[in-house]
């Protein structure tokens, strides 16, 4: 029983990796999609625009309003932008826009691709003489991995503005004060490792809901199952991965 | 007569539940042959391992003496440009439009400019009859108009051989008719087909060869004459019933 289980996750792993490899492969031989690339990135990207907007705002606000009053308790409201702004950047933009977009594109991306793969679409463009990775992972995958940075960098910026509000409204800080502490406190690399962080998350997303659209069987019930599966795993595997990521780019950029 | 497609000893199973055990035929130039046998027998399995959709077991399969199994996705693309497969629910693509499903091979396998593929787009929906629905989503079509548009979309590239999936089940009889008429001006070109179906009377019109596929072998392989004529009790059951 556990020997098969752990065979089966062995060959989970081993699938992923294979379809990892082939999209590799596809970056650099031709064809290449790049109207599909743009068509991907405005309705994964742009789409994604007014739940990152919402999330970031929220974040900060909720941040600013909990360590605003915690530190009243000390007097240290005036560390309050420098601790909400640096964690923003460097954990909670990247981690909340991340699990929000498993959950939107990450689950978009499966059910699209197993209700392909369930009505022989997938078969359809194997026999027409095409690659489903190329024509469907590839611009899925970079269209992904191009646009949660930005919307990651996007979060975290409205993040720090939602915040501001907060700062001014419910502690009376000065704009001007709020927002030079923000700036002598955050730096470029916490930024590019922003980006980073989500990047990477937009590539386990992104690649898990293809693999399991691809593996979709069992008609409208298995593509509910495909979106369950890549929301829960790629949540888990983005919170386990951001402590090693975030422990990696401690060390690089300190 | 030049062998297109040669099929040795294939084997395939399921899940160590045998489909195919040893089915041998050829396929020649010019040729449509009818793949009959009772449902569960494999007729569909077996179209889908000519190009390589299912991979077989055992045996070999050629398309012009070039091996098929064991190819490389990437290599099996070439013979699936000439080698089509036409699906018995027409496979479309649902989120493009009729005229973007049969544009979509064009567009990736030639170097066509945009007004030759609309000829060419306009020209095969039109000998299914669907030229006037080229805009039309496939969630619009009936199911017969989306069979027709999957036939139009897999003899795009002037394919040598088409695989044709059931083309006539679950189809009104003007339907059955249209498609047949197609399979027909299609064969008149001198282009060949294997024709997977439940219908006899359909496939004694257009086959110049039957086989049946019986307990995963090719029970019966003979032409349209030989059938009719056979004093084997399971091939008269067979014919009687269906």
């Amino acid at each position: 029983m556990i020997t098969a289980k752990v065979k089966t996750n062995l060959q989970l792993v081993g699938e992923i990796t294979e379809l990892f490899k082939e999209f590799v492969r596809c970056l650099y031989t031709r064809p290449f999609y790049l109207g599909r690339i743009y068509e991907q990135i405005v309705h994964l990207g742009i789409g994604s625009l007014p739940i990152t907007l919402v999330i970031g705002t929220v974040t900060g606000m909720v941040m600013t309003l909990q360590f605003g009053y915690g530190l009243e308790k000390f007097g240290g409201t005036l560390y309050v932008p420098a601790i909400v702004s640096l964690s923003l950047l460097r954990e909670l933009a990247p981690l909340f826009t991340s699990l929000l977009i498993a959950g939107r594109i990450g689950s978009g991306i499966s059910a699209e691709i197993g209700a392909m793969n369930v009505s022989q679409q997938i078969d359809a463009i194997r026999a027409l003489g095409t690659s489903p990775v190329r024509v469907l992972v590839v611009p899925r995958i970079l269209a992904a991995v191009v646009s949660l940075p930005l919307l990651g960098v996007l979060s975290g910026f409205m993040g720090i503005c939602g915040g501001l509000i907060i700062a001014y409204t419910e502690f009376s800080m000065p704009v001007g004060f709020y927002v030079n502490k923000v700036l002598s406190t955050i730096g470029l690399m916490d930024i590019v490792g922003l980006m980073i962080k989500c990047a990477f998350f937009a590539l386990i997303i992104s690649l898990l809901a293809c693999y399991r659209g691809l593996k979709t069987t069992d008609g409208t019930r298995g593509v509910g199952n495909a979106t369950i599966w890549v929301t829960v795993t790629s949540s888990i595997i983005i919170l386990i991965s951001d402590f090693f990521l975030s422990k990696i780019l401690l060390l690089l950029f300190g | 007569m030049e062998t297109l497609l040669e099929i040795k000893n294939l084997s395939k199973s399921f899940d160590d539940k045998p489909v195919h055990s040893g089915v041998t035929f050829n396929l020649y130039k010019g040729e449509t042959i009818g793949l009959l046998g009772n449902s569960g027998t494999g007729k569909s399995v077996l179209l889908r391992s000519l190009i390589g959709l299912e991979e077989i077991d055992g045996g070999e399969i050629y398309y012009r003496k070039q091996k098929v199994n064991g190819l490389k996705e990437e290599d099996l693309f070439k013979i699936r440009t000439k080698v089509s497969y036409s699906f018995q629910n027409g496979a479309l693509f649902d989120s493009v439009s009729v005229y973007e499903n049969v544009a979509y091979p064009l567009f990736e396998h030639t170097k066509m400019k945009e007004a030759e593929v609309d000829a060419k787009v306009m020209e095969i929906l039109t000998l299914v009859n669907m030229a006037e629905s080229k805009d039309l989503m496939p969630s619009d079509l009936s199911g017969g108009m989306q069979k027709r548009v999957g036939l139009a979309r897999s003899m795009a590239l002037n394919p040598e051989v088409l695989l044709y999936d059931e083309p006539t089940a679950g189809l009104d009889p003007v339907n059955v008719e249209l498609v047949l008429n197609f399979m027909k001006e299609f064969k008149k070109q001198g282009f060949s087909g294997i024709f997977v179906t439940h219908d006899i009377p359909a496939a004694k019109k257009i086959c110049d060869r039957l086989l049946i596929l019986k307990d995963g072998k090719i029970y019966f392989d003979g032409s349209v004459d030989q059938f009719e004529k056979s004093d084997d009790p399971f091939i008269k059951n067979f014919s009687n019933s269906n």
